[in-house]
């Protein structure tokens, strides 16, 4: 509004397609659109562009190229694993362990499993939202088919143990899927060395296009198929191909896994001078998640005595774009749901604000934002009866 | 610079109409859905959609197309606890609430007040049929009726305080409903021809009984129907499905049109008798708030109304402990306990208050 400036610090809500892949994807929409199921040899630029993506998703995480079937995105990712294994598995069990941290893409999956007659067990997180490997081993029964856990959480960054849940999965003999959305691009993944069996991933997240993303079946894993039809992705998800996005995804995931150290680097040092920053800066502030098992972008604080709602609002109004990492589809806040299971209080879990760095995130960005964060927070508590009330009673 | 201000937006035509009117008019308008509901896993399940979805959606159409600033705001918390639970605590001790008096009083012209001052914002206005004025020679605010007339909603206002109607706009009091639509129709609004809303917002299926039965469940206990003369004459689904004149509803066949006469929560009977009993002079009303004066001194000639879709009726009202007491000029039908009575001089709002008592 009275300010033109823009800060993108929301890359974990979404992240903008790279020029590089842009230029990739279009020939795909024009000149190339022949259906690559198709017999004549116009179609085979197509059907070899889907490959090659297909390969390049495959060396990113250490599978092999027919392990992986692309899907419209993370959580169509995310349901085909969990509700393909349940139901093809069936006979073999009807129990599932998740934590209460997941994505509402596993949560309301694994809810609407439990109105079709599966058991399901949300593990608790400590309070930096770190799952513990004992108590995966501690909730699983003969019954057990799936563990599923996210490899990094989306709000506060904590990332999970996950070749260690694996490992104890592949002990017992029970499938292991994770959604790692969030993780590709920042951490490195290798699903082999990771005891990996199903892995979720979206383009959007790595500088790829929206709509479409995939998921990682290792070979041999029993899972129904998600879309019947023709023959494409094996059978398992037919319809005709999304090749654009497809070969966006492809170009992205190569981009963003080629110098993961790199880029880590780089997101971590203003990560971490962010938060320094506003520890030395404004008081009754609370890191939220874990200090160094964190992802490289990933900040977030709860505010006392605030609303993260209005700190978004009078950040809008700075041209600062942040999150509290859980909105409902209509754009209303709820108190986070990661943010209770590590035992906020309702009121610091209604008062956090999430900013996560990026590609578009630079230097005086940091400096930007931390002025403008004094300032709101300033501006919310001198408004705030709570905070009013905390300061008469001398700071208690 | 403009001045600012934040308009509630319901995604109906009164309010995307009053969007309109304020940027004609030159302010800086601010576009706010606020978020009231509970999340309601049935409902959810029913409509395939969460928490009014449409509505902000229709709101956001809306301010995109006027090119306003939009946002959802969360107020969930504040009202489950003064409107939610304020309806529920009425209804179980046999009184009939009127929920957009509290919503008003405290969520849109309370809480959405100070949200939009923390936006700097000097005002909130609202898609509500009525006007505001200033009365130049006492310096007061004073709540006018709208132009209107089967249109007005100062009935739901009459709480408002000085503070509240010197920050509030209705950019609609000028205007009839029949006006507003065609002004939404030409302007090339899609929200144009909705259906107005009637029923109460959080309960959209108005199923009142259904709905106290989910929240307090324990509360909502089988009964005996009475006589005047205390003789059962039938079985009661629990008091709180019940509002003094119901007729409806009733399921009693005794050869002759009954209502309900009277609601007793300690023992949980509900008095049935002849229309003539429902029709009462004199009722208390406590919960008092005055809009062109602070107190009321002696008696004052007024009109009054007794619900939202009642007639206005010449009464009296005078200062009578910690409230007024209201003599109606002829006896007036189905006064209800937890309704809110409200009086005016001419078209000037004089204030209201809740109903307590009846003689």
């Amino acid at each position: 509004m009275e300010d033109k400036k823009f800060v993108y610090m929301d890359h974990a809500a979404t992240t903008f397609t790279k020029k590089e892949v842009l230029d990739e994807m279009l020939p795909y929409f024009t000149e190339e659109f022949g259906n690559p199921s198709s017999v004549y040899s116009f179609s085979r630029a197509t059907k070899k562009a889907v490959e090659t993506a297909r390969e390049k998703v495959a060396k990113a995480i250490g599978a092999k190229d027919d392990e992986i079937f692309f899907t419209g995105g993370g959580s169509e990712a995310d349901n085909w694993a969990i509700k393909g294994v349940a139901f093809a598995n069936r006979k073999k069990g009807n129990h599932i362990i998740t934590t209460k941290i997941e994505h509402h893409a596993v949560l309301h999956t694994c809810e609407f499993l439990e109105k079709n007659g599966f058991e399901v067990t949300y593990l608790p997180v400590d309070e930096y939202g770190m799952v513990s490997v004992d108590d995966v081993k501690n909730a699983i029964t003969d019954k057990t088919i799936l563990i599923s856990v996210m490899f990094a959480n989306n709000e506060v960054g904590t990332i999970e143990p996950i070749k260690e849940i694996g490992k104890i999965a592949h002990e017992k003999g029970i499938y292991f899927h994770t959604d790692a959305v969030q993780a590709v691009g920042n951490v490195p993944i290798d699903v082999n060395d990771m005891n990996i069996d199903l892995l979720s991933l979206a383009g959007h997240k790595f500088y790829g296009p929206k709509g479409v993303g995939a998921l990682y079946i290792r070979k041999g894993v029993k899972i129904d198929n998600l879309v019947h039809g023709g023959g494409q992705e094996r059978g398992r998800r037919a319809g005709t191909e999304n090749i654009p996005g497809i070969v966006g995804l492809g170009k992205a995931i190569e981009m963003a896994t080629s110098d993961i150290e790199g880029h880590s680097q780089k997101l971590r040092t203003m990560r971490d001078k962010m938060i320094k920053g506003i520890q030395e800066n404004i008081p009754y502030a609370k890191l939220n998640g874990h200090r160094e098992k964190r992802l490289p972008g990933n900040i977030n604080f709860s505010f006392s005595f605030i609303e993260g709602e209005s700190m978004l609002l009078l950040l809008d109004q700075k041209g600062i774009c942040a999150s509290t990492g859980s909105a409902c589809s209509s754009g209303s806040l709820e108190p986070s749901h990661v943010l209770m299971a590590m035992g906020l209080p309702h009121e610091l879990a209604h008062g956090s604000i999430r900013l996560t760095l990026g590609d578009l995130t630079k230097e005086e960005d940091i400096d930007y934002v931390l002025d403008a964060l004094k300032e709101v927070v300033s501006k919310l508590r001198g408004m705030s009866p709570l905070y009013d009330d905390f300061i008469k009673n001398g700071g208690k | 610079m403009r001045e600012k201000v934040v308009l509630g937006m319901s995604g109906g035509v009164d309010s995307s109409v009053a969007a309109y009117m304020l940027k004609e008019e030159g302010y800086d308008v601010i576009g706010v859905t606020m978020q009231v509901w509970p999340s309601d896993k049935e409902y959810e399940e029913k409509e395939g959609e969460c928490c009014s979805l449409s509505a902000v959606n229709d709101a956001r159409k809306v301010a995109d197309k006027l090119d306003i600033p939009y946002y959802v705001m969360n107020f969930k918390d504040v009202f489950e606890k003064k409107v939610i639970q304020y309806f529920i605590d009425e209804y179980s001790i046999g009184r009939t609430p009127n929920p957009c008096i509290a919503c008003n009083k405290y969520i849109k012209f309370g809480e959405l007040l100070k949200k939009a001052n923390m936006l700097g914002a000097e005002y909130v206005a609202t898609g509500h049929y009525a006007k505001i004025i200033k009365d130049e020679d006492t310096g007061r605010f004073l709540l006018k009726r709208a132009k209107d007339d089967k249109k007005d909603q100062t009935y739901v206002l009459y709480n408002l305080t000085q503070y509240q109607l010197s920050h509030t706009l209705m950019p609609l009091s000028g205007y009839t409903k029949d006006k507003v639509r065609e002004i939404a129709g030409e302007i090339g609004l899609d929200v144009a021809h909705k259906k107005d809303s009637e029923e109460i917002c959080f309960i959209p299926d108005n199923d009142y009984g259904a709905f106290l039965k989910k929240r307090i469940p324990d509360k909502i206990k089988e009964g005996y129907f009475v006589d005047m003369n205390g003789k059962v004459i039938g079985k009661h689904k629990g008091i709180a499905n019940y509002t003094i004149g119901q007729r409806k509803g009733l399921n009693l066949a005794l050869g002759k049109p009954v209502f309900v006469i009277d609601i007793v929560p300690e023992k949980n009977i509900v008095v049935i008798g002849d229309e003539k009993e429902i029709f009462r002079s004199e009722l208390y009303a406590k919960n008092i708030n005055f809009i062109p004066f602070d107190n009321l001194k002696g008696d004052m000639r007024v009109t009054a109304k007794i619900r939202y879709a009642a007639k206005e009726s010449p009464a009296t009202i005078c200062p009578y402990k910690d409230g007024v007491m209201v003599k109606f000029d002829s006896p007036q039908r189905a006064i209800t306990k937890g309704q809110s009575v409200v009086f005016y001089d001419r078209d000037i709002v004089v204030g209201g208050g809740i109903i307590e008592d009846i003689y």
